[in-house]
Order: C-alpha cells, then structure tokens, then sequence
C-alpha cells in the first residue's frame, strides 16, 4: 500500500516538497521563538520573585534577635508574604502550600548556604520554590548561617498560562503557514510545469500527426533548452514528411492521370474492337483469334484502367458514397444472377436484412470475392450472410486450398499475386484492395482467413446503422 | 435509321464510335465542338444527341442545356466514372441517360434504343385525369387543353406510373421499366426525369398532384 502515499505527478509531488519544507520551516520558527520567549518568561519571574524575596527578607533581618523565638520565626513568615516557611533549628512556622518544600531543597539550601530556586508540579499547578538561608555577618565581614532559612512558594499558573498561549500562538502560526505555502507552491509548481505541460502538448499534436505544433521558449533555462531541441526536431520531421508527402501525391496524381490519359485511346479501341469482332465471319482462322484476342485484352486494360482510376480516387480521398436503402440478400443475389454464378455458388442469406449501403460498390465486393472463389478456390463456393445488432456479414467460402500463413498477410496488398500460374484468368491485381477500401469508405472492415477444414474465407462486415454520411 | 448526332472532341474516339454506331444501324453525323454541335443540332435535327462533356470552347453542360431550350430532342451524354459532378450538372441540365466512358458500342447502343422508345405497347386510347389528358395513341399530352411538349423519356415515365394509377413505384422499377437498365442503375435518373416532368404538368411542382413522391419508396401516379 506505500505506492498509495506517495504521489505520483510531478506536480503534486513539488506542492508537498515545498508545503513540507515550508510548514517545517515556520514550526521551527515559531516552536523556538515560544521556547526562548517561554525560558526569558520564566526565568525573569523567577528573578523577581528571588528579589523581591531577599529585598523583604533584608528589610526585616536587622529587628531580629537572635536565637529567633518562634513569634520572630513568625514574623519573618508574615513579612515575606503567604506560602511561606520559615525553619530554625527544630522550630517552623508555615502557611499555606508551604507544605510542598521538599526535604531536598532544604537539603540544598543547608549545603550551599546561599539562595536556591526550583520549579515544581504539584496538586497540578506548576510552583516556583525558593529557598535561602539568612546569614550573619561578623565584623571582620565574613558571612556565616544564621540557621534561619526562609522558603518561599509561588504559584506559577499565571505563567504557564502566558507559555500556553505563546506555544498556541507558534502553533497557529505554523496552520497559518500551511495555506500561504499551498498557495506559494502552487505557484511555484505552475511556473514550473507551464513549459513542461506545453512540450507535453507539442509533443502530443506531433505524435496526433500536427507536424506544425511547436512551443515558444521561455527563458534560458534547461527547460527551453529542450525547448529548443523538440522545436528543431519537429521542424526537421515536418521537412520530411513534406517531401515524402509530395512524393507521394506526385506519385499518386502520376497514376491518375497516367489512368485518364489510357482511357481516351481506350474509348476508341473498346469502340472499334467490337467492330472488328463482329466481322470475323469471313476471316483467316489466325486473324479471327488475333481480333478476339483484341477484344479480350480490351476489355482487360479497361479494367485495369478502371480499377487504376478507381484506386486513385480511394487515395486523394475523393471516392465518394452513395447510400441507398438495400435489402442485402437481395443484392448479393442481384450481383450473382447478373454474372451467371447463382447456380454456381450455396447462397444462404437471413432473410429482411435491410441496411443503407452504396448497392455499385456492396456488387464490386460482392463479385470480387466470389470471383476470386471460382479463380483460386474450388467450388462449392458459399456465400453466408449474417446479421447481429450492429453489423451484417457477408461470409464467402471455398473449398480450395486455403491461404498459406505467406499470403495471408499481404492478400490486401495492391498487385500482390499469390500464384500467377494458379489463376485461370487474370484480374488487375487490384480487385481485392479495392473491396477493402470499398468495405471501410461503408466503415465496414473486410477479412481473410481459412476455414477449419480447408478453403478460404474472406468476411466482409457492415455496419447497419448507417446514416448519410 | 435514327439520326444520331454524336459531339465528342477527340477525332479517333469520335472516328472509332461513330463506325461502331454506324454498325449498330444509326446515321451518324458528328460534330469536333459544341459551337459546332449546336449549328449541326439546327440544320440536321437529329433524333437524338450523344454528347461528350469535356469538350473545348463552350462545355457540354452549356451545349446540353441549349438543346434542351430548343425542344424535346433526348440527350445521353459520355462522362467519366467519378466525376459525379458531371453526371449530376448533366442530368439537371436536361440530359435523358450517361454512359461512363470508355463504352462498349453494344451498350451505347442499347441505351439509344431505351431512350428512343417512345412508348410500350400501351392500349391505344386516351386517358384523363383531372386536368392532365393523356393520347397513349398519339402519344401526345395536355394539361387544360394546352398541349405540352415532352421528351421521349418523360412521355413513357408518365405513361407507366399512370397506367396503374394510385400503385407505388420503385425507382428501380422505373429505371428497367423505362430506360432498360440493370439492377445497378443510378436512381437520380428518375428523380431528375420526375423533377421536368413536374415542371411540365404540374399547377405546382412543389405540390405535385399526378406525379407523387413516396417517401422511402417511390413515385406513384395519384391519387387526384
């Protein structure tokens, strides 16, 4: 569970640096200025309760006799002031909380013969107790104990209840503290992380394909240093995606056009090639297959020409679609019947599959797929379709040999050809990228895979709520 | 023989189609532009207009709406697969059917002949409806006793949707009913045909009341 107390982000972390550093440092402030406040507090009542003790105790000393009688011993008690104990010899005279004078101070007194002062808690207040023996003075001026020794106890409450509320004050100071360094670090935190957020940013909308994104340096610190060097990176990407990108789009336009440029001269032979191919009654055998040879490849670089155009326009992203209501057994079985292969192919269709699609692109899916059942695979060939809640699927089997783990990858793939021996008549090897595009421009995907037993499968979804789009 | 005048600018494209119409039984004539199309169009009256739609000097779109503006002669017109633009500014400029280029002279040909049907073998008599008096003899219509010109496409358009008055069409039924196409046929064919007609018969072609619109499915005749 330490992973939990720890923070995470680089701001949170930075605020409880600077919170604790802060708050650590006003507590230690605060704490010793109560500390020191709280000694001189102490230690100036205590002076002055030890003075004001002596002045007293000198001001009665010279009226007494000596040995004291016990009213003597009374007296000085009185003059002293309350709590207050006064011993000689055997005799006391004690009032008050004089009680609290422990043996040990007096003990002291006796033994150092000079003033003694100490602190104690007793029946929960804090007391000060002071002790001092009277001395006499012989006329050669040496002192000596008179044997009388006063001690007086004071009542420190008031005091302690001055430290009290100095220790309260340092610690408010120190809550007070707390919001103020939030704040602060908060701050701090911000003029820290702004850059940091910013090539965050920068680096984002890069990485999303925004090659123009760069972050104005702040500064001259490490941080627009680095700055610096994503803006130069960025920079340098942006170059060559700007090349690569033009040598695309010329590469693409090239196509195209080479395309639109092939289908003029096209539109002539398609025209006259027919004509040639309906006068081969009367003709050489040899010069009758050279015209229906004619014919065929017409036909076939048309549609290469076609399929070119066609590719051209899924890359400048101008293929457009045309969304009709289409009942999707329907159409696939339209697209059969109007190749001669509905006897040919296993329809089995979920009847009242009603979906918007582009009914021309949904027949060159269609055609393609099973086309390429008859030309790679073998027959029986299947058409399923399927249908959930959000998708149909049109699922086209055959019993071939499958694709091998090779092909699979690369079957979308625009002039990729398995087997050129394996076919008996050729496509444009563009005919299955076409259908991929075609599935996606319907935000529908489209799949090849083998069924458990052998053959090809190739899947295509659609998704059923399709608006105009 | 149909006289066909056909506009295309490329001299072999136009040389290759007009041999294989010729071969398909039509009097071709042929024209290099559409300044050239349109003097031909007025000398030659042709039965029909296949026309090209890039073409230099004015563009086919203009030389199909000048055609248009002369009279009910019926215009197939040659475009690009993809340029849908092109389709949809010829079709509203009056033009009957397209074919995608490069075509097959069989289709073209197949598709004159649709354009040019003027009409099935509809019993001969005269049907009224309202105010609109349709001649399926004659094959001549009037709306308040004012005769309206139509084109074939539009003639044979009104007279299978009214033949069976009140039933519901589908725009795929109209497109193999009346221009002979196959299951793919482009249904904005029959909305741009069903827009003129409108325009011809109709008090209002905002309200229609003999040629109606039903939603998500079709055209129908009436009910008045």
């Amino acid at each position: 569970m330490s992973w939990t107390l720890r923070p995470r982000g680089l701001r949170a972390r930075l605020v409880v640096a600077f919170v604790l550093v802060t708050v650590a440092g006003a507590t230690a402030a605060a704490w010793s200025s109560a500390r020191s406040a709280s000694t001189a507090l102490v230690t100036s009542n205590q002076q002055r309760l030890t003075a004001s003790t002596a002045d007293q105790l000198a001001a009665i000393t010279p009226e007494l006799s000596y040995p004291p009688d016990q009213a003597a011993l009374d007296r000085i008690r009185i003059a002293v002031g309350e709590n207050t104990l006064v011993t000689f010899r055997g005799m006391q005279s004690a009032d008050g909380a004089a009680g609290l004078v422990p043996g040990t101070l007096r003990t002291a007194v006796q033994e150092q013969r000079q003033m003694v002062a100490q602190r104690i808690t007793a029946e929960g207040k804090p007391w000060l107790l002071i002790g001092t023996p009277i001395m006499t003075t012989a006329v050669n001026g040496s002192r000596t104990p008179s044997g009388i020794e006063v001690y007086s106890v004071r009542d420190l409450t008031a005091v302690e209840q001055e430290i009290d509320s100095l220790t309260r004050t340092a610690v408010a100071t120190s809550a007070l503290a707390l919001l103020p360094a939030v704040f602060l670090a908060l701050l701090a935190a911000r003029s820290v992380l702004r850059p940091v957020r910013d090539l965050r940013d920068t680096a984002r909308r890069l990485a999303d394909g925004d090659l123009s994104a760069r972050t104005a340096p702040q500064g001259a610190d490490e941080l627009a240093a680095l700055t610096d060097t994503v803006n130069e990176m960025a920079a340098s990407l942006q170059d060559s995606m700007v090349t690569m990108q033009r040598m695309q789009s010329d590469a693409r336009r090239f196509a195209a056009d080479v395309s639109h440029e092939l289908r003029t001269p096209l539109s002539t032979l398609t025209a006259v090639v027919e004509v040639l191919a309906g006068t081969t009654a009367g003709m050489e055998p040899d010069a009758r297959e050279s015209a229906e040879l004619a014919v065929t490849e017409t036909e076939r670089l048309v549609r290469l020409v076609e399929d070119l155009m066609e590719v051209s326009r899924f890359d400048a992203g101008t293929a457009g679609l045309r969304l009709e209501e289409t009942n999707l057994a329907d159409a696939v079985r339209d697209c059969l019947r109007a190749r001669n292969w509905l006897d040919q192919v296993d329809l089995v269709a979920a009847d009242n599959v009603v979906l918007r699609c582009d009914r021309r692109r949904l027949d060159v899916i269609v055609a393609n797929l099973v086309g390429n059942a008859f030309r790679h695979g073998e027959p029986p060939v299947l058409v399923r379709i399927s249908v959930t809640q959000e998708e149909a699927a049109v699922e086209v089997t055959d019993n071939g040999p499958g694709l091998s783990e090779m092909v699979l990858p690369h079957v979308f793939d625009r002039f990729y050809k398995a087997d050129a021996a394996r076919t008996r008549t050729p496509g444009s090897g563009l005919g299955l990228a076409i259908a991929l595009e075609n599935a996606r421009l319907h935000s529908g995907d489209l799949t090849a895979s083998n069924n458990a037993h052998g053959g090809a499968r190739f899947t295509l979804l659609l998704p059923r709520g399709l608006e105009k789009l | 023989m149909p006289a066909i005048l056909l506009i295309e600018d490329d001299p072999l494209v136009r040389r290759g189609l007009e041999l294989a119409l010729s071969r398909h039984g039509h009097d071709i004539r042929a024209a290099e532009t559409g300044e050239d199309g349109l003097r031909e169009f007025s000398s030659a009256t042709p039965d029909l207009v296949v026309l090209d739609l890039m073409l230099p000097g004015i563009d086919g779109i203009q030389v199909c709406r000048r055609i248009r503006e002369a009279g009910e002669v019926p215009v197939i017109i040659l475009t690009a697969r993809g340029d849908d633009f092109d389709v949809v500014e010829g079709l509203a400029a009056g033009a009957d059917d397209y074919v995608i280029k490069p075509v097959q002279p069989t289709v073209l040909d197949a598709r004159i002949r649709a354009v040019l049907r003027r009409s099935d073998s509809a019993p001969d008599g005269v049907r009224v409806h309202g105010e609109l008096r349709i001649d399926t003899a004659a094959l001549t219509v009037t709306v308040r006793d004012t005769p309206v010109p139509l084109t074939p496409t539009e003639l044979r358009l009104l007279l299978t949707v009214s033949q069976s008055a009140g039933q519901v069409f589908s725009r795929q039924q109209l497109l193999e009913a009346v221009w002979e196409h196959d299951y793919l046929g482009d249904s904005r064919l029959v909305d741009n045909c069903v827009q003129r007609l409108r325009a011809k018969i109709e008090q209002d072609a905002a309200a229609p009341r003999y040629v109606q619109t039903v939603r998500g499915f079709g055209y129908r005749f009436g009910p008045l």
